[in-house]
């Protein structure tokens, strides 16, 4: 499930065709074909409702951040169609000037960055020694860090909110881009090592013999080598960072809390403030999606790889 | 940075390494190495091991951390109402959840496999993955909300009910009380004596709201007289506009209620309904001779179907766990679906061609050769369900926040939230770690065996 052999969706060829000169037992051929055809309407059928149950929540919380608050109050989201005129980017213009959530925003941008460039060069450096370099231990350290996979994120935050206050990282962004770095690295030296390993020992053996000191093994050829994983893992911790909403609870003071954290504090009013909830989860919505459109393939593996954790 | 660092080792100044270049290459390789893991085991030996460490020890001693108590916070656990709920949610999570979502996601890969637009339907599935469980909790909040006018679940819900059941004629009405026609509240209301044949009876009713008396209700006749052998009556709103007229008789410019059931009830069962008719009357024409009471059922005063209470006490938890199905769904279908596409097509065509039917494909062929994706599927479901914390934090409305809690949010609570029981709190954290083992176990299985 992860390293170069993580499967992708990849169109899957279109359902069996009926083949017309086998003779064949059971059914007599018309009727089958009959059937099947009725068969694949109702799958159509289906799918297509299914996929509209899929899109309608999102939907809803997009037409809600464009109605005026008092419509959301008294009404529900999809009476907007009746009237779309008063539909209006009211609320985010409203969102923006406030400025309380976009600090937010920002803070999201400068936690989720440093975390996503840490997880990935530290882990890169630790798969590839993990995998090419001889060190005491190795395999030893190695399982224990895959054991580390599953230690639950709740075990550290009575510890290091402890050990953050006694260095003084409490409730600053380094605090909580430093947590968020230790439980992403895990999965993603596993990662990057079951990768890295699969890289042909040749090829190491060559670069060697050309005199390449491992910096430059590792920068010149390892890195590019490891493109696909890296990018997927970049992808992944970026996303899982970007949504994180229990660390930066506990870890981020009020003037380094992320998106996440500002919106839910607004959650006990809910239902006198989808004027500002919705916009503001909107707002949070937009990078991801970008990225999911963005690198389609690369996010499904991240994704896939990712959720050992 | 390992470059920097790793510089000085390169230029080891000590005299014994230099007599062998091998074994100086082989110490600076190492060296070297050590440099690559060095900040990675760091982070994690600060950050996730001494915590582990930590927490076990931090579990064993009482809430300010003075006093040594053993398993006491371990028992508590056990103990404390609000904690067992939590305990008792995780569990319905972690069976439910996962099961479901595995087999929703086999059934959907089988069938995407069937249509040409599969690429879409699975983008469309997969993109709540790129969510937050903070927008997905805002967005089912808006989902689940109690009033059909506002949440679209209980609209929908509200009108297929609709459509399946009239809705009650007149909710706010009721008897007038005191003139022959008595029940309790919302009815039923009954008469107080029985109606013989050729007699009119009179069931008068208050309090029906503005807008609930139809277009078409006539005045109500004065005199209602059903035909010979029949029992009849009216049922009328006992209030002339403007004021005047008698209670408990039908006055000039009172209007007839059309649509109300009647029941005539003999030996306290209905044997006999009737509807009123434009002008409030209505008529048993075939009853067998003797008297009857008369009963206007409650129906006809229920209050509007207002839809379920997704977000109360009983339902939170399953509403919770379907906005963590709409989360998930195309991670589990994506998955599944790359396995399917994996299983060999001629051992599908072949048993096609020996005509086995789609159902026989899938139950003999297709669920055991997928078997290891659907237990890779569902065992990191398990993982992931069993830490689920900000959708219950988010969706669950204070009041209810208790009977929907789970152990990360038990954990949060106890710990942070007001009750800072560290000791509790580092025990529940704990424990929820011994129930991610096994599936460690499963991970490290898995690795080792995919590297041998």
């Amino acid at each position: 499930m992860s390293g170069p052999t993580t499967a992708a969706p990849s169109a899957p060829p279109a359902g069996p065709r009926p083949t017309t000169a086998a003779p064949r037992r059971g059914r007599p051929p018309r009727a089958r074909r009959a059937s099947r055809l009725l068969g694949r309407t109702a799958v159509q059928c289906v799918l297509v409702l299914t996929a509209l149950v899929w899109i309608t929540p999102l939907a809803g919380l997009f037409l809600s951040s464009l109605r005026p608050e008092g419509d959301n109050a008294s009404t529900g989201w999809w009476t907007a169609f009746s009237d779309p005129s008063r539909l209006s980017l009211e609320n985010y213009t409203a969102l923006f000037a406030d400025g309380g959530l976009v600090d937010a925003f920002w803070n999201t941008v400068l936690i989720s960055v440093p975390t996503t460039v840490l997880v990935v060069g530290f882990a890169a450096l630790a798969g590839y020694a993990f995998a090419w370099l001889d060190f005491p231990g190795r395999d030893a350290i190695f399982l224990v860090v895959v054991g580390l996979l599953v230690v639950p994120v709740q075990i550290g935050l009575l510890p290091v909110a402890k050990l953050f206050g006694a260095v003084g990282l409490f409730g600053t962004v380094t605090g909580v881009v430093l947590f968020h770095v230790a439980y992403g690295l895990p999965f993603a030296v596993f990662l990057l090592r079951n990768y890295f390993a699969e890289i042909p020992r040749e090829m190491l053996e060559a670069a060697r013999m050309d005199g390449g000191g491992e910096w430059r093994i590792f920068t010149r050829l390892v890195l590019p080598l490891g493109r696909p994983a890296l990018a997927s893992l970049a992808i992944f911790q970026f996303l899982w960072v970007w949504n994180d909403m229990l660390v930066a609870l506990l870890f981020a003071d009020s003037s380094a809390q992320p998106l996440t954290v500002a919106l839910q504090s607004q959650m006990r009013q809910f239902g006198s403030n989808i004027g500002v909830l919705a916009p503001g989860a909107f707002l949070s919505l937009v990078v991801p999606l970008v990225v999911f459109f963005a690198f389609q393939r690369h996010f499904v593996q991240g994704v896939m790889a990712g959720s050992v954790k | 940075m390992a470059h920097t660092h790793t510089r000085p080792a390169a230029t080891a100044r000590r005299g014994a390494a230099g007599a062998n270049p091998r074994r100086r290459a082989q110490r600076r390789r190492r060296l070297l190495a050590v440099a690559f893991v060095l900040p990675a085991l760091l982070l994690l030996g600060a950050l996730v091991v001494y915590p582990v460490v930590f927490s076990v020890g931090r579990s064993l001693f009482d809430a300010d951390g003075d006093r040594f108590v053993g398993a006491a916070n371990y028992a508590e656990i056990f103990r404390d109402p609000a904690t067992l709920t939590a305990l008792r949610n995780s569990t319905v999570w972690v069976v439910v959840a996962p099961l479901l979502l595995t087999g929703i996601g086999l059934v959907l890969a089988v069938l995407t496999e069937k249509i040409r637009w599969a690429t879409a339907f699975k983008l469309v599935l997969f993109l709540p993955m790129a969510v937050s469980f903070l927008a997905a909790g805002i967005i089912f909040r808006l989902a689940y909300e109690q009033d059909p006018d506002r949440g679209v679940l209980n609209a929908v819900v509200t009108g297929v009910h609709g459509s399946f059941e009239e809705p009650a004629p007149y909710p706010t009405a009721r008897a007038r009380t005191g003139q022959g026609v008595s029940g309790p509240v919302g009815g039923p209301y009954t008469t107080d004596r029985t109606h013989g044949a050729g007699e009119g009876a009179l069931l008068g009713l208050v309090g029906v709201a503005p807008g609930a008396l139809p277009a078409d209700a006539g005045e109500a006749s004065a005199a209602p007289a059903p035909g010979p052998g029949e029992v009849g009556g009216t049922v009328w709103l006992d209030f002339a506009p403007g004021g005047g007229g008698e209670q408990g008789r039908i006055d000039p410019g009172e209007k007839g209620l059309p649509g109300v059931r009647v029941e005539a009830v003999a030996d306290g069962s209905a044997v006999a309904t009737a509807v009123t008719g434009p002008d409030g009357s209505f008529r048993f024409p075939d009853l067998a001779e003797g008297s009857y009471t008369l009963r206007l059922p409650a129906a006809n005063f229920a209050a509007p179907y207002q839809g379920v209470d997704w977000l109360g006490p009983a339902l939170v938890t399953p509403a919770i766990i379907g906005a963590y199905l709409w989360v998930w769904t195309g991670f589990a279908m994506v998955l599944i679906g790359a396995g399917l596409a994996a299983i060999p097509r001629d051992a599908l065509e072949a048993a096609r061609m020996d005509g086995a039917s789609e159902g026989q494909i899938f139950r003999k062929i297709t669920v055991p050769l997928l078997a290891p994706v659907l237990t890779v599927v569902f065992v990191t479901l398990v993982i992931n369900v069993m830490k689920v914390f900000d959708l219950v934090w988010i969706i669950a409305p204070g009041p209810v926040q208790e009977e929907a809690g789970v152990l990360a949010t038990r954990m949060w609570l106890v710990s942070f939230g007001g009750g800072n029981d560290q000791g509790l709190g580092s025990a529940l954290s704990v424990l929820l770690l011994l129930l991610v083992i096994p599936a460690m176990v499963v991970n490290v299985r898995r690795f080792r065996r995919s590297r041998g």
